[in-house]
């Protein structure tokens, strides 16, 4: 048992030790890499990113899969920036329709899983095509964003003098990771999701409420994929079709390099933050090397997780005997 | 006659068949000059025939995802392997265009530029393979890495560009005809007789739908699982890069952005409108049949002047509708609905077990 714990927290401390060597890599080569401009664009330049992966992290935790994450995004930012520079609706309003579309999304995915029980990765994937499509019908060309709400939130934020300044977007997404945080150790929802990704029979057994706490899960990934859709339209004050494009791989990826088995039952959200920032510092890497085309950005990723999938299944336990 | 009808592959094949006889009908009234056909130098042409042509690459990329389906998997990154197969060929052919060099140099011979694509998209599908068979990593993600990583490297190959060419013999592949056809269709027909033979002439077809089925019972009989997935990912990539390379020989370029894009999608459509089942029975014929919807829905909407990206939101309605309607529990809803009784209890089976 005890042993059984501590292998849970390795690919944890296998992620905090490759984000400090990464770190100290780049400390070591380039000059400004050490400052804390650097290391605060790391939150807010992956806030959408992080985001997405908090929720990703519960579907994952949950035992599934959510690829229409990236599509979610393209399609809420567009129509945001349709809705506020063509049909120059209110800000707020814009807001609370793109939210109310995540939640329907989700709950309806999660309905068609549970109740018709179709394979997760398929109705995700329908989700991912059918977003990017509604996406295209929205708008083929991309939306430049001016309302005053939205540039707002653009700037805003706690300013540390000298050009630092640590962001309004960087701050929701440290919220919503802290309450994915709590959600995942102090709720019984939480828990619930821990016991469904272990094992869906006993967890059926023990009376946990398998079908609300598998739709709810994905209701929570798409709205937070709508959050994370309108924090990329303020982030980028634009609205484009083909936007965040391989978007659910990056999310994927933070989660499964915080140390969350894809089996499912095993991990962190505490991790998934970790990842995230990986995931910023390869990037803040890459522009810092300065002659990597950014195609190289997708290969990296591509082999990190790679690795880190490889370091799970030398840890788990079931892969002897699961002859899957 | 009565055997044709009795016989189980036909009675799979039924649905997919009214389906098409449906879109067919509704062209016949609503699209003018559909069914209008042209000789023009020897070769048939018009929007009918398109539906063949066009549907070439994802017919041939859907009888590889077919095997992969049966096993139990999935295999999301035959896009990027198309895109990487005609970026190999683009390359060979033209290996000074990146740096700027306008001239081709000696031409590579035709059988080099045709199987060193094929031999890198064989190699990728055996990545895929290995991941999902030997790492036992699974399919959707061991497939998603090289999804978004494959597009990286084939844009690494291209450096960015979309590399254009002129070299006949290689064009051929895309845009020529052979007897009156155009070649993709004959490599379509070459491919389909191909695996028709390895998989129901040889007990290769069993093995994969023992093992998509239920996995623990196969390894009981003694089917090695694993080579059987390995293999299904191997020829799943090798039909994409084929398909990669008819795409680049048509467009006589390698666009490693656009090429292939979406094509997982059309793929996975054609399987399940064929009625393969996910971890079980394959039909390749439904398969076919499936793509040949799928690229008839997108000639039809295309013909009334939707944009191409649009089209998703169609294809991704069907694929819905058509997996719900295959879904034993919608069906065993409707059953209960009709008949009004309490079956909770089988319900209950059902509950987290896909």
């Amino acid at each position: 048992m005890e042993l059984k714990t501590i292998k849970n927290y390795i690919p944890l401390f296998a992620t905090i030790f490759v984000f400090i060597l990464i770190y100290t890599m780049g400390a070591m080569l380039y000059d400004n890499f050490l400052s804390l401009r650097v290391f605060l664009n790391l939150f807010l330049d992956n806030a959408f990113v992080g985001v997405i992966a908090v929720g990703m992290t519960f579907v994952i935790l949950s035992g599934g899969i959510d690829l229409s994450v990236g599509s979610v995004v393209a399609f809420v930012c567009i129509l945001s920036a349709k809705l506020l520079e063509v049909y120059q609706i209110n800000p707020f309003l814009v807001v609370l329709v793109c939210l109310l579309f995540g939640v329907f999304l989700g709950t309806v995915m999660g309905a068609v899983i549970h109740f018709f029980a179709v394979p997760d990765f398929l109705v995700t994937l329908v989700g991912m095509f059918l977003c990017r499509g509604l996406a295209y019908m929205v708008d083929l060309q991309s939306i430049p964003i001016r309302d005053e709400l939205f540039l707002a939130v653009n700037t805003m934020g706690i300013n540390f003098g000298g050009g630092v300044n640590f962001r309004l977007i960087s701050i929701i997404f440290i919220m919503v990771w802290a309450a994915g945080v709590y959600v995942s150790h102090y709720t019984r929802f939480g828990r619930n999701i821990y016991a469904l990704g272990g094992d869906v029979v006993s967890a059926n057994l023990m009376g946990i409420p398998i079908g609300k706490t598998r739709i709810l899960v994905y209701t929570m990934s798409s709205t937070l994929a709508a959050l994370g859709g309108l924090l990329y339209a303020v982030y980028t004050l634009s609205g484009y079709a083909a936007a965040a494009q391989g978007l659910e791989l990056d999310a994927i990826a933070a989660v499964v390099i915080g140390g969350t088995l894809l089996t499912g039952g095993v991990g962190f959200v505490e991790g998934t933050m970790v990842g995230v920032l990986i995931l910023g510092l390869i990037q803040t890497f890459i522009s810092f090397q300065g002659t990597l085309s950014s195609w190289w950005t997708n290969i990296i990723i591509g082999l990190l997780i790679f690795s880190f999938i490889l370091l799970q299944r030398f840890l788990s336990l079931r892969s002897d005997t699961d002859q899957k | 006659m009565r055997k044709i009808i009795s016989n189980e592959e036909f009675k799979r094949v039924l649905g997919p068949l009214a389906a098409f006889l449906l879109i067919m009908m509704f062209n016949m009234f609503f699209t003018p000059g559909f069914f209008n056909m042209q000789i023009k130098n020897g070769h048939l042409f018009g929007s009918f025939v398109d539906i063949f042509n066009r549907g070439a690459p994802v017919m041939i990329v859907a009888i590889g995802m077919t095997l992969v389906y049966a096993t139990g998997g999935i295999d999301l990154s035959v896009g990027s392997i198309m895109a990487i197969s005609g970026a190999v060929a683009a390359y060979m052919i033209r290996p000074d265009y990146t740096k700027g060099v306008i001239e081709y140099g000696t031409l590579p011979p035709l059988f080099a530029v045709i199987l060193i694509p094929l031999l890198v998209a064989g190699l990728l599908g055996l990545w895929n393979g290995i991941l999902v068979a030997y790492l036992k990593i699974q399919p959707i993600i061991a497939t998603l890495i090289l999804m978004v990583a494959g597009r990286g490297i084939a844009q690494l190959i291209t450096q960015g560009q979309i590399i254009t060419f002129e070299y006949p013999e290689f064009q051929f592949l895309g845009s020529g005809f052979l007897l009156g056809l155009p070649v993709s269709v004959i490599l379509v027909i070459v491919m389909l007789v191909l695996v028709n033979f390895l998989t129901r002439k040889t007990a290769l077809g069993i093995f994969i739908e023992s093992v998509g089925s239920n996995p623990t019972a196969s390894f009981y009989l003694g089917i090695n699982s694993r080579v059987i997935k390995l293999f299904s990912y191997l020829f799943c990539g090798i039909c994409a890069g084929l398909a990669g390379l008819i795409v680049t020989a048509d467009i006589k370029g390698a666009d490693a952005n656009n090429c292939g894009l979406w094509y997982e999608l059309d793929a996975i459509a054609s399987v399940i409108i064929g009625g393969t089942v996910w971890g079980g029975r394959f039909t390749l014929f439904g398969t076919l049949l499936g793509a040949i919807i799928i690229q008839s829905i997108t000639t039809t909407i295309l013909s009334r002047g939707v944009a191409p990206e649009q089209i998703l939101v169609f294809k991704a309605i069907v694929v819905m509708a058509v997996t719900l309607v295959q879904s034993s529990n919608m069906r065993k809803m409707i059953v209960d609905s009709v008949f009004v009784a309490n079956r909770k209890t089988d319900k209950t089976v059902n509950k987290g077990l896909n």
